[in-house]
Formats: C-alpha cells, sequence, structure tokens
C-alpha cells in the first residue's frame, strides 16, 4: 500500500516535516517495495489558503490511502476523511523510521485534526 | 460626498470624532458604523433601530447528481474553497470569496448559489441623521463583505460619514475605497504615530486626500506633529485632554452636546474639509 510523509527532503532518510499543507515534498512510499515517488509541495506551500486542502487532493490522487504527518488542520482532515485516507499525526524523525514504525504496527491514526484552523 | 474616519490603531478616537460631526451637522448626514467587528458608534450617537436585514453572500452548492467530478470548479477557485476528492465535491464556505468563477466554469450547471450568513445590517436614525452599522456574525472571518453593504446601503444625496475599523488591513481599505476625504484621527504618542504612519501609506496608495485631528493633543510629545509637517498632512483639529471631555464620553455623552463651543469646531473640521475636496476635486475622481 503507499503511505505519504510530509518531509523536509526527496529522500527517505530526510527528516519528516511537521507541517502538511506546507511542506516543501511529500514522499510516497510503497511500503512493500520501498520504492517511492517524490512530490514537490512547493506550488502549495506558498497557496495563501487552504494549502492544507490541496495537499489532501493530492495525497489522494497519488493514491496514497495513509499520511504522516506531525500536525494536520481541520479542513485538510476533512478533504482526506472525505477522500478515504488516514492521517497518524505527531510523527518525528527520518521518513524512512516513520514508514518504519508503521510497518510494525507502531503507530496511532487520528481520529481528529490536531491542529487549529489558521486565518 | 463621502469622509471615511480612520484611524491606525483603535482607541484613539475615532468614533468620537464622527459621532461629534454627524452631531454638530445635525441634518443631511448618514453615519456608517462600518467597525463590524465591535460597533460602538451607536451607543455614542443612541439612534432609534427601525429595522435589521439579514446579509449573506453567495457561496456554491453543488448537485452531486449531475456532477462528473471534472474538477474544473476546484481548479478555478484560488481561494482553495473547493475540493475535488473521488466522487466527493467538498466546500469550505469560510473561504469562499463569492466570485462566482465555479459556477461559470462547470460544464454541468451542477453548482446554484446558497448563502453563507455574514452578519446583520441595522438602519436607524437619530432625529434627521441617519444611521447604518454592520454587526459581523460571531465566528465570520471576512469583514469586508459585510463592510461593502453597510456602504452600499447608504444614501448618495446625504453626506457619508464613515466609522472605519482600525488598523490598516483589508477591512480598513474597504472602508475607505472610494471615499472623497480620510480624516485620521490619533494620539501624540509613539504608537500613535506608527499606526498613523501606516494608515497614510494605505490612504496614499488609494490616492484619497487626508488630513488629521489629534486627541489628547496635549499629552505625548510633538513627534505626530512634526511627521505632519514633513508629510503636508493638514491637522484640521486637535482636541486637548479636558477632564470634562473625559468624564462626559464616560458618561455617554458627547462633545458637542455639553460644551457648545465644540459644535462649530466639528462644523468647522467639516467646511475645512470640504474646502480640501473642492480644490483637489478633478484629481481625486481621476485616482480612484
Ligand atoms: S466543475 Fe461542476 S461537474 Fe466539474 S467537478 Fe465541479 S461541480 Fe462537478
Ligand atoms: S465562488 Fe469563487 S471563491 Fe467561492 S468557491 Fe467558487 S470559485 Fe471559489
Amino acid at each position: 500500500m503507499k503511505v505519504a510523509v510530509t518531509s523536509k527532503g526527496t529522500l527517505l532518510d530526510s527528516e519528516v516535516d511537521p507541517r502538511f499543507g506546507r511542506a516543501p515534498y511529500i514522499l510516497i512510499v510503497d511500503t512493500d517495495t520501498w520504492a517511492f515517488e517524490v512530490v514537490d509541495n512547493g506550488n502549495n506551500a506558498n497557496a495563501f489558503k487552504g494549502a492544507g486542502i490541496q495537499a489532501a487532493t493530492m495525497v489522494s490522487d497519488k493514491g496514497a490511502t495513509v499520511l504522516m504527518t506531525g500536525y494536520c488542520g481541520p479542513k485538510a482532515f476533512e478533504t482526506l476523511e472525505a477522500a478515504g485516507v488516514k492521517v497518524i499525526d505527531d510523527i518525528t524523525g527520518k521518513v524512512r523510521d516513520a514508514i518504519k514504525a508503521f510497518k510494525e504496527g507502531k503507530v496511532t491514526y487520528a481520529a481528529a485534526a490536531n491542529k487549529e484552523a489558521h486565518w | 460626498m463621502i469622509i471615511s474616519v480612520a484611524s491606525g490603531k483603535g482607541g484613539t478616537g475615532k468614533t468620537t470624532v464622527s459621532v461629534n460631526m454627524a452631531l454638530a451637522l445635525g441634518t443631511g448626514v448618514e453615519l456608517l458604523d462600518c467597525d463590524v467587528e465591535e460597533p460602538n458608534a451607536h451607543l455614542f450617537l443612541k439612534p432609534v433601530i427601525e429595522r435589521s436585514e439579514r446579509v449573506e453572500t453567495p457561496v456554491p452548492l453543488v448537485d452531486l447528481t449531475k456532477c462528473t467530478f471534472c474538477r474544473k470548479c476546484s481548479a478555478i477557485c484560488r481561494f482553495n474553497a473547493l475540493a475535488v476528492v473521488g466522487e466527493k465535491v467538498l466546500v469550505f464556505q469560510e473561504l469562499c470569496h463569492s466570485c462566482g468563477g465555479c459556477m461559470l466554469v462547470c460544464p454541468e450547471g451542477a453548482i446554484t448559489e446558497t448563502g453563507r450568513e455574514l452578519g446583520t445590517l441595522n438602519f436607524g436614525a437619530r432625529e434627521s441623521i441617519g444611521f447604518i452599522n454592520g454587526q459581523l456574525r460571531v465566528g465570520e472571518a471576512m469583514s469586508p463583505p459585510l463592510i461593502k453593504q453597510v456602504r452600499a446601503a447608504a444614501d448618495p444625496k446625504r453626506l457619508t460619514i464613515i466609522d472605519a475599523p482600525p488598523g490598516t488591513s483589508c477591512p480598513v481599505i474597504a472602508a475607505m475605497n472610494g471615499a472623497d476625504f480620510v480624516l485620521m484621527v490619533t494620539e501624540p504618542t509613539p504608537f500613535g504615530l506608527h499606526d498613523l504612519k501606516l494608515a497614510v501609506e494605505a490612504v496614499r496608495l488609494l490616492g484619497i486626500p487626508a488630513g488629521l485631528v489629534v486627541n489628547r493633543a496635549d499629552i505625548g510629545d510633538r513627534e505626530v506633529f512634526e511627521y505632519a509637517k514633513r508629510e503636508h498632512l493638514p491637522i484640521l483639529l486637535t482636541i486637548p485632554f479636558d477632564r470634562r471631555i473625559a468624564q462626559a464620553y464616560s458618561r455617554g455623552k458627547n462633545i458637542v452636546e455639553e460644551f457648545p463651543e465644540w459644535r462649530e469646531r466639528f462644523v468647522a473640521l467639516y467646511h475645512d474639509i470640504e474646502a480640501i475636496i473642492t480644490a483637489k476635486g478633478k484629481a481625486v475622481s481621476c485616482a480612484k
């Protein structure tokens, strides 16, 4: 299955970026093969508002069914939920470690957004 | 004629100046309270409110039975107020700026309009002084659409005095745009001056002639006066810090009601503004 992880860089050893909508990259990782696609989230990161909504749509379009990130706002969460993408938040460390934890089942799914909406 | 009364910072006496000018003139005036987040001019003017109107802004409503999930709507929305995911279209009403673009672009005619409540317009009068204010709905984040509605309701045959919201961002611009004159109320303090400079920049961008009222003019320092001189901003009125004025204010009384000599000063303030507008008349209409 495909898991999306917000990242500061383009490698599995890059640090997880805690932000969702405004992370520079999102890595879409195939958990079986460790093959991954790097999505440049830069356009979104500069969006005036609703960056999380755009990022959520993109994650779903890439076929990911799980998102791992630091914080997820309410609008992004609602969009992900509508798209059937589950959210695991409060993720830190390297992208590789995040995926490893996911594969070992050492994660908890978020039931709601863990970040306030921002204006 | 439209006079917008603004101040970079809150609490400088902007409402005092707007209300007293309206009261001093007495007839042919309409006061608009455009500080829709915290309207308070009615507390001083004490108008009789005759009617209230709920104000909405159009937002899209998507008929999923017609929708083909083509995403043309979400692609055109620069505010990310629409998201098409799988077989769903999400509308984030609070992000929508009511541009109507999504409705125009939808090839299936799947989008119609519904309303998001912005707040309430209240219409009233005190004798022959007209009064309108807007009250933003609690939780509504965008005040400019409501401010525009308050302004659209104004009677163009009367002198419009606008009590603008504090600050220098979009809501203030909405309350100054298209005005013939911006009267800025400030205090002679470093904070007052800092915010005044920002407000003056905004007014200059809009190309509207401006002048100053310095409130509590005898406290603080001379910096505001120096600045006004450098910037060729006419100081049209100075109001001293006067215990009697402060006491009247705290009882909800207005300067012109308590002290007749001030009525003449506020009338003179208006005539000075009128003279500046007349002198700059043509240039202003070009700049708009
Ligand atoms: S443009 Fe119309 S048909 Fe296309 S996704 Fe939007 S609502 Fe559906
Ligand atoms: S009306 Fe404009 S701002 Fe509102 S959702 Fe449609 S395109 Fe976006």
